[in-house]
């Protein structure tokens, strides 16, 4: 067998554990043997679509257990996933599907309309329910023979994020940076079979991609937490408590929510050992009120763009930390090397900002068809002129600190960090100038509040209400404004540009 | 003053609120939107809703909304 990440399939759990409960969903639970069958219906599915390996597979269904069926069925088919929002507005969905040109996209009977109704061809349709079947679809010599042909470089899954041209970027991850990754993660953070993971993101975000695999490889139970439960702290956390989960990887906003509600005083969560977390800056203040609370759980902030294979830094929180400091975001993780660059491209000294650049096996393969974007972001490393050798320039600014640690200062663009999603503050803007009757518009970001704030030229009768529901069909809800301002005209600097720093010191 | 209705209507402008029993159970609000409706009812009334009210039974229809603010000390 080649190495890939279905070694962690054929070697892991769904052989070692099969009667073991695997996925907890709403529905009902999955042991690891129905996993495996079921997963290996989906790739007799597809490959009756698909001859070939390594193409892109869409997979258009909600969070659940059936997503993970898709996902790994397309691995075992030797294609590679790529999870999709049931929610997009359909235009956004059908700039990634026409980015994707997946050849085959695995829905259920429910789904299937949405699809149909941007012009997706019936026959590129593969219905999930045909593989939930007691029957045995495939045959494991052919399943074997394709999966022979996909090697550690190549293309595992897509993840798509926001992009600056109002097009969303699908960034491909390689089957060797989520081997190096896991292995890693497994000996740094002692993760086995006892686990229950609490899955509270969502599947086509990359901390799934852990989740995913630590259940896979190691036994782990993974439990999915319903999407209500984001909305209400206090049931969540009741969840966390009556399922027993020990294990979570989520977004800090998530945390300083229940910290503010002190809802942790009220109800225990004895069972929880592992708290992860990552995507956006947590305050130590709120940190300290988690590990006051749950004085037994590890705590590790996780630092990685979208470009690396889930992380590419951790820092395992293993001091006391003042409420008004700051956390770092730790060292590299294993097969992974962090260049600070200053604005000479040189090493940045201790205590000197620099841009965060990434090199090692973590990298992401690229940009899903944009080879001229991936050329942009994946560059030859400034410091080795003997042989090609990629790095990805984060736009982030770091400095180390006197113990060695990287410290996060903030980006070095428009891009933004919200509710934990990554956004470009240039596709908001790109969705604003396609509402009619707005002539010209700016979004910038209010840090302190944590606001997405709009201000537009247009007229009168634009109303919040009104745009809001215009760009629903453009943008998902998270990256839609809190924020309307709308003004006669817009602020300019001296050549004609709109004066976004003028925007920006307003909002402080 | 925006009513219950006016505020939920301008969240997600495309329901019909008034025809719901449960608005959790029929999709018409997800976690953005409970965010956005708890702040927006903070804000309207002068009230800071407790945490451990926000759950689920609490933003079914208009009048369990109503009685979360009536327990929050808004008089409708």
């Amino acid at each position: 067998m080649q190495v890939n990440v279905l070694e962690y399939f054929e070697k892991g759990a769904l052989i070692k554990c099969r009667d073991k409960v695997a996925v907890v969903d709403q529905e009902g639970q999955y042991t690891f043997g129905e996993m495996g069958r079921f997963a290996k219906n989906v790739a007799a599915l597809v490959s009756k679509k698909i001859s070939t390996v390594n193409s892109p597979v869409a997979v258009f269904l909600p969070k659940s257990a059936q997503t993970i069926i898709a996902d790994m069925g397309i691995l075992y088919s030797g294609n590679a996933y790529a999870n999709l929002d049931v929610k997009s507005p359909p235009q956004r969905l059908s700039s990634i599907l026409q980015n994707l040109n997946s050849p085959v996209i695995v829905t259920s009977a429910q789904h299937k309309a949405a699809l149909e109704a941007i012009g997706v061809p019936k026959e590129k349709l593969l219905l999930v329910e045909q593989a939930l079947v007691e029957g045995k679809l495939y045959d494991d010599a052919v399943l074997s023979g394709r999966l022979d042909l996909v090697i550690d470089s190549d293309p595992l899954c897509i993840i798509h994020t926001s992009g600056s041209t109002g097009v969303p970027k699908g960034v491909a991850l390689s089957h060797r940076g989520t081997i190096d990754f896991m292995d890693w993660v497994f000996e740094r953070l002692s993760l086995d079979g006892s686990e229950i993971i609490g899955s509270l993101s969502p599947f086509y975000f990359d901390i799934y991609t852990l989740e995913l695999y630590l259940t896979l490889a190691k036994g782990a139970t993974l439990v999915i937490i319903p999407d209500q439960c984001a909305a209400f702290p206090a049931t969540l956390v009741e969840f966390l408590a009556a399922h027993d989960i020990s294990f979570i990887f989520w977004v800090p906003t998530i945390m300083v929510n229940i910290a503010n509600q002190d809802l942790l005083g009220r109800r225990k969560l004895d069972s929880l050992k592992k708290v992860l977390f990552a995507g956006e800056v947590f305050s130590t203040k709120h940190l300290n009120y988690w590990r006051r609370q749950v004085p037994g759980a590890m705590f590790v902030n996780l630092y990685g763009p979208i470009e690396i294979t889930v992380d590419c830094t951790y820092f395992i929180v293993d001091r006391e930390f003042k409420d008004e400091e700051k956390l770092p975001i730790g060292f590299p993780c294993r097969n992974t090397d962090v260049l600070i660059l200053n604005d000479q491209n040189q090493p940045a000294k201790a205590d000197e900002p620099g841009e965060l650049c990434v090199r090692g096996t973590s990298l992401a393969l690229g940009y899903w068809n944009n080879p001229e974007r991936t050329a942009k972001a994946f560059v030859q490393n400034p410091l080795n002129p003997h042989y090609p050798e990629l790095i990805y320039r984060t736009g982030d600014l770091v400095y180390r600190n006197s113990r060695g640690e990287i410290m996060f200062i903030g980006r070095k663009d428009f891009q933004i960090k919200h509710l934990g999603y990554r956004i470009e503050l240039g596709e908001i803007e790109h969705a604003v100038l396609q509402v009619d009757g707005i002539s010209n518009c700016c979004v910038a970001y209010h840090q302190n509040k944590k606001e997405i704030v709009l201000f537009y030229e247009g007229g009168q009768d634009l109303s919040p209400a009104f745009l809001r529901e215009r760009l629903l069909a453009f943008l998902p809800k998270y990256m839609l404004p809190t924020v309307f301002s709308r003004m006669e005209l817009l602020p300019r600097n001296p050549n004609g540009k709109i004066d976004r720093q003028k925007l920006a010191s307003g909002l402080t | 003053m925006k009513t219950i209705a006016e505020i939920l209507k301008e969240i997600r402008p495309e329901f019909d609120f008034a025809a719901s029993h449960d608005f959790i159970a029929d999709g018409m609000l997800d976690s953005f939107d409970v965010v956005t409706l708890v702040a927006a009812l903070d804000k309207q009334y002068g009230i800071s809703i407790n945490g451990t009210d926000i759950v689920p039974e609490n933003f079914k229809n208009l009048q369990t909304i109503e009685a979360l603010l009536c327990k929050s000390g808004v008089r409708l």
